[in-house]
């Protein structure tokens, strides 16, 4: 089982949908660095910009998309998506990777912004439950992380306890 | 689309493909990109269509009919190149008009007749033609079986699989069915640009044929982000 969520210092948390295997391990010295001279933890958007130079400068070398996701003390919670040409921008949701052309119907219909936690943690296992029905390329168990003010928490969904939809 | 596809040939000889003076459209097929759907319900059959025509990035028709008459009561909703499709529904009308009318039936032809002269010209012919066709209709008392309940296709369908897959469930009635068909239809026109326009309904039952069209200011509006 792969986990491709990686921790970021203090609470962001990047997933990725690489070709490249390498770029997990960039982002950590960029972020580290900063945090050792500056007293606050970085701000989400400065994980998702390190990101985003990386894709852009690279652009040519690299195939790689970044979702950013965390909490900071300036903004709150943010959602900041890189895509395959190094292209920055911030949504209230996103989907990334091959399967998520199977979702983006789903979440355009079901997504409705200020939802509570528990909500939020049953829209996302369904859209995952969904793609992973449809998509052969993904499968097994769902990974989800719950990342607030007061920390961060990481939930489990095996296979046997996603979500069944009437599917042939 | 006259006055261009006249110019063509003329210019074509003259000019390399590089040349800015004649548009890239001008040269690729034309193609019904599409989100197509068909729900059954009991008594009858829901289907639907974007209603966008394109050649490469040019939108020849916005205002297009994919949803085809082969028979009183049988109706194909076409998808992929707009010439094959067309050409293929001509030759299957052609042979069930031929069916109940030379060869004199009590009852209308199956649906699965329809589908299987499809069938026929798709699959033998596949290397040449590019098209995907949905089958859908009311036809006969006599042999009811269920192919399946719920069909997608086109380039917008891979869009709305999730949906689906979590709205429809069995045992809905025509409203219901309009209503999920017309959702399911604008969320995909939504997210492919080969399909816009329009949501073109259809109902096809025992009574007859109940034909909608929903404008692109009525369409079922979500949360946008």
């Amino acid at each position: 089982m792969f986990n491709d969520i990686v921790p970021n210092p203090n609470m962001t948390y990047n997933r990725f949908k690489s070709l490249l295997l390498n770029t997990k391990n960039l982002t950590r010295p960029f972020l580290i660095h900063p945090s050792v001279q500056m007293e606050n933890p970085p701000l989400v958007i400065a994980a998702a910009s390190v990101l985003k130079e990386l894709c852009y400068k690279n652009k040519e070398e690299l195939q790689a998309g970044f979702i950013t996701a965390g909490w900071d003390r300036k903004n709150g919670p943010q959602v900041y998506v890189v895509s395959l040409g190094g292209m920055l921008i911030s949504q209230p949701v996103t989907i990334g990777g091959s399967g998520s052309t199977y979702i983006y119907g789903y979440v355009d219909a079901k997504y409705k912004p200020n939802m509570s936690r528990e909500e939020c943690l049953q829209f996302a296992t369904n859209a995952l439950a969904l793609a992973m029905g449809r998509d052969n390329v993904s499968g097994g168990v769902a990974h989800l992380v719950v990342i607030t003010e007061k920390g961060v928490e990481h939930v489990v969904v095996p296979g046997d306890k996603l979500p069944k939809f009437h599917d042939e | 689309m006259a006055a261009p596809a006249a110019m063509i040939p003329y210019f074509g000889q003259q000019m390399s493909s590089k040349n800015d003076l004649v548009p890239d459209w001008t040269r690729q097929e034309v193609s019904t990109g599409t989100t197509i759907m068909a729900v059954e319900y009991d008594g009858g059959v829901v289907i639907g269509a974007d209603s966008r025509t394109t050649t490469g990035a040019y939108i020849a028709n916005r205002v297009t009919d994919k949803l085809t008459p082969i028979h009183d009561r049988i109706f194909c909703c076409r998808s992929g190149s707009a010439a094959d499709t067309q050409a293929i529904a001509d030759v299957v009308t052609y042979h069930l008009n031929v069916h109940s009318g030379v060869i004199e039936l009590d009852e209308p032809p199956l649906v699965e007749t329809a589908a299987n002269l499809f069938r026929a010209s798709c699959y033998r012919y596949r290397e040449e033609l590019t098209a995907g066709i949905l089958v859908a209709g009311w036809g006969g008392v006599s042999f009811k079986k269920i192919l399946n309940p719920v069909a997608v296709g086109g380039s917008g369908s891979t869009y709305i699989y999730g949906f689906m897959d979590s709205n429809y469930k069995p045992g809905l009635n025509k409203d219901q069915c309009l209503e999920l068909t017309a959702a399911a239809l604008s969320l995909a026109m939504e997210r492919d640009g080969s399909s816009g326009g329009v949501v073109r309904l259809a109902t096809i039952s025992e009574e007859g044929v109940e034909r909608r069209v929903i404008l692109g200011n009525q369409l079922p509006k979500f949360s946008s982000h």
